[in-house]
């Protein structure tokens, strides 16, 4: 095929093959973006949390009436020891935040006590000895905590806490020989370390904000029942194929143990599989909106595509005629129109990927996306090829079926 | 002439219908996404309270120093008790205000309800005047219940028709963990986005309206617990007293002055300096003084309350709406190009190039009006999946009002019609002469 001759005829429609070249390039500039939107949410959705979310669920229980610290202590045991005896229950735990949740507790890491600059941020787990088994989290070194470990008091009366399990991700970010269990770190503000005497598997931070995707795995779990907060979070693992008798039995252990308590209709139980997804909720919107303008804009690019053509084929109907009474095959006339496609098609892909380039340079100095790698420009910069070979193709077939007899007639 | 070429348009319309067909979907697509994208974006960045938001400054105060300042030499983004009530007794400002976010669990009135938690502030009278919280019955309280430390409460209209079936319950008894307020007003649904003055608690797009205020000095007295966002820094957590437990120095109280006047807001950031050097002086603070003062606009954008999922999805959808608007370009192009005989004849029998322009752009204004009104219903139905898309939180925000309805249309015609530029200039670059001859 000679491009030579296609060059100049598109000299004579200049305006429709710049429009042409011009929509597939923004097309791969805005979808090669959204697709890497796409991807990022999807890897940031799917990383796992380290809790086994299965048959696990969620109490959050305000108190009512100005229960003081030991009433409250007292309750909370007697809470926990009502839900372990329930049938449909294998274990609970009583903790101040938890994985997904969004809000918790973070603190500095230091390594040091005079440390002013922190090594690293990481969430602050109060647990008791039920929490790692409750929440399906295997110890991958040392021990767990003991009951007589775990104090009850109000965080501003609390002093040091002596022992401490951190996750896997933090003690090797701490201490990358691997050597951390037995090692002194201070996760608190008050100048006393504490002994690492556990390591657990992963698991992941209560934070969910981008700002704090590094410190994503950093987890203490501290032996602590938080007091004078008003409220406690239950989390509830259930018998495998329990959830549901269990979600229904619960709050009623608990009521049956006091009546002073608030369960708020909107968010005071929930599975696990609703945590993750109201963590999550902002990544899945944006997807699904990236999806959408995606298919979307490829479909319309598609019609102009087809639009277009068809439109140059009927402008052309006497030339084609010419061509095909001087010996010209349908084959060749075909060839034609998908060659010149191709060729506004790829001028169109190199104006589309400086352009999503500078988009995606854009995005990172504003918005912390990563840098667009080049996969995404080849897949988004293929499938435009072949999108608008097959879209030329129906226009491009009608006009290798002009017959030669054409030339002979007159418009 | 303008009726004709309007019916001359919409003939046009049917004509060529698949063409026609995409150019309305491509309009309708985009100018739909666009809308239902800006619906969002214009009320997560909208001012919150116009008349007066140059006019409230939030209060910044270093009391940590500068090794704990994140980000890099800012302030904490609330005052510690300390600060708070040395510049709450300083009164340098007309209006002043400080607060923090209580959640009471309120006991019910009937006997047989179970008592519920409400969200609030523990705050003063000058809250409700700097604000312009609007009263259903009764009034906020003044200064000298501030003073008194009076146990009166303003409860929250949502509130007052659970416990009290929506009657005016002025001079009521409410009970919040176990104290007994009395309740001096209640407002009317009072619901600014972002709720600008609470962002340090993230409470700017939530949707659990405040219920209860308490006065701030009573709430100190009895130890009202604290619900929203203590920021301890670096500080040492541990204390052996209550004394101590009000003076640590943990960010927690937002405090906002209202500043009639530049100059107003200038002598006041001159007093935040004096009075940090102070505290430098007496031994407290080892660093120089490091203050701010934000106004509202400057303050939201400060905090970056616009999620910037709103602000990328708006400009993915602009994109989208210009891709359509290039396509329609190019099938206008050839819609009006298809027509080239046609045009020479209407020359060649005396219509002036104006008068192809006009009768060109009416027709792409009717292709814009179609989609339009195509992205008006595409719009309405988008609306209802945009809590697919962004937080509930977010999305109950975005609301079908006429004034969006009215810019889909405008907006749809508009561009249409700028698209139609170049298209109906060459359609009128037709050479009569040129067209005749070939036929």
């Amino acid at each position: 095929m000679q491009i030579k001759p296609i060059l100049a005829a598109m000299r004579r429609h200049k305006a429709g093959t710049i429009l042409i070249g011009f929509q597939i390039a923004l097309t791969l500039a805005i979808v090669c973006n959204a697709l890497f939107i796409i991807h990022e949410r999807m890897t940031r959705v799917s990383r796992p949390s380290g809790v086994n979310e299965k048959n696990l669920f969620v109490i959050t229980n305000d108190w009512v009436g100005n229960l003081s610290d030991p009433q409250t202590a007292a309750q909370i045991r007697a809470d926990l020891d009502a839900l372990r005896q329930l049938g449909s229950v294998e274990d609970a735990t009583a903790m101040n935040s938890f994985p997904l949740h969004g809000s918790g507790w973070d603190n500095y890491i230091r390594m040091k006590p005079d440390q002013i600059h922190m090594t690293t941020d990481s969430s602050i787990y109060m647990s008791d000895d039920h929490t790692l088994d409750t929440l399906g989290v295997k110890l991958v070194a040392g021990r767990n905590f003991t009951p007589n470990e775990i104090q009850a008091l109000p965080i501003q009366q609390m002093t040091s806490w002596p022992v401490i399990i951190v996750s896997k991700d933090l003690a090797k970010l701490l201490f990358p020989k691997g050597d951390a269990l037995g090692k002194q770190i201070y996760v608190t503000n008050n100048y006393t370390s504490s002994t690492i005497i556990g390591i657990s598997d992963t698991l992941q931070s209560h934070m969910m904000d981008n700002d704090s995707n590094a410190y994503a795995y950093n987890a203490v779990l501290v032996p602590m029942r938080e007091l004078g907060t008003g409220y406690v979070q239950y989390l509830v693992r259930a018998r495998p194929g329990q959830l549901e008798a269990a979600m229904r039995d619960a709050p009623k252990a608990l009521v049956a143990q006091s009546r002073m308590r608030i369960f708020e209709a909107r968010d005071g139980v929930m599975t696990f599989a609703q945590v993750r997804a109201k963590a999550y909720e902002r990544d899945y919107g944006m997807a699904i909106l990236m999806g959408i303008v995606s298919v979307v804009l490829l479909a319309i690019t598609a019609a102009g595509i087809v639009g277009l053509t068809s439109f140059w084929v009927g402008q052309r109907r006497r030339q084609i005629g010419v061509r095909r009474a001087l010996g010209a095959t349908q084959r060749d006339i075909l060839s034609y129109f998908m060659t010149e496609n191709m060729l506004i098609g790829l001028g169109g892909i190199v104006v589309g990927t400086l352009l999503a380039l500078g988009i995606n340079l854009w995005m990172v100095t504003h918005y912390g996306v990563a840098h667009l790698s080049g996969s995404y420009l080849l897949v988004a910069a293929i499938a435009l090829l072949v999108l608008g070979q097959g879209a030329v193709f129906a226009p491009a077939l009608r006009a290798a079926r002009v017959p030669p007899i054409e030339v002979t007639r007159t418009v | 002439m303008f009726a004709y070429y309007l019916q001359l348009g919409l003939r046009s319309l049917k004509r060529n219908p698949v063409l026609t067909a995409l150019m309305v979907m491509a309009i309708a697509f985009g100018v739909a996404a666009s809308m239902i994208t800006w619906s969002v974006f214009r009320v997560v960045a909208g001012n919150p309270i116009p008349w007066k938001s140059s006019q409230l400054y939030n209060v910044q105060v270093d009391n940590r120093g500068p090794q704990y300042d994140n980000p890099p030499n800012e302030p904490p983004e609330a005052l510690n008790y300390t600060d708070a009530a040395a510049l709450m007794r300083a009164h340098k400002a007309p209006r002043q205000t400080l607060f923090y976010d209580i959640a009471p669990a309120v006991l019910p009135t009937r006997p047989n309800d179970l008592p519920s938690t409400a969200n609030g502030y523990a705050t003063n009278a000058d809250f409700f005047s700097m604000f312009d919280v609007p009263f259903k019955y009764g009034s906020p309280w003044t200064s000298a219940e501030d003073d008194s430390h009076a146990a009166v409460a303003v409860i929250g209209n949502e509130l007052n028709e659970k416990l009290f079936g929506g009657a005016n319950s002025v001079g009521r008894d409410v009970t919040l963990d176990m104290h007994t307020y009395r309740i001096i007003g209640v407002t009317e649904r009072w619901d600014p986005k972002p709720r600008y003055y609470d962002v340090y608690d993230g409470m700017q797009f939530s949707d659990d309206l405040p219920q209860v205020y308490i006065v701030f000095n009573r709430a100190i007295d009895l130890h009202v617990r604290m619900s929203g966002r203590n920021n301890c820094g670096g500080a040492p957590m541990h204390i052996d007293n209550d004394e101590q437990w009000l003076h640590r120095e943990c960010a927690w109280i937002p405090f906002w002055v209202e500043l009639p006047t530049r100059a107003a807001a200038q002598t006041y950031q001159e007093f935040l300096i004096a009075y940090s050097a102070e505290q430098q002086r007496a031994g407290r603070f080892g660093w120089a003084p490091n203050v701010r003062l934000r106004n509202v606009t400057e303050w939201l954008a400060y905090e970056k309350v616009v999620p910037s999922e709103s602000r990328i999805s708006l400009f993915v959808s602009i994109g989208f709406f210009v891709i359509c608007l290039v396509n329609t370009i190019g099938l206008l192009l050839a819609k009006f190009m298809r027509r080239s005989s046609e045009i020479g004849v209407r020359r060649a029998l005396g219509a002036t190039r104006r008068e192809v322009y006009a009768q060109f752009l009416m027709e792409a204004g009717t292709v814009g009006l179609a989609g339009g009104v195509l992205g008006l219903l595409l719009t309405i139905v988008g609306m209802q999946g945009v809590g697919l898309l962004f937080e509930p939180d977010v999305a109950q925000l975005a609301q079908v009002d006429l004034s969006l309805l009215a810019t889909t249309l405008v907006v749809a015609v508009v561009a249409t019609v700028v698209a139609a530029f170049y298209p109906t200039w060459r359609a009128a670059q037709v050479q009569p002469a040129w067209q005749l001859k070939s036929s």
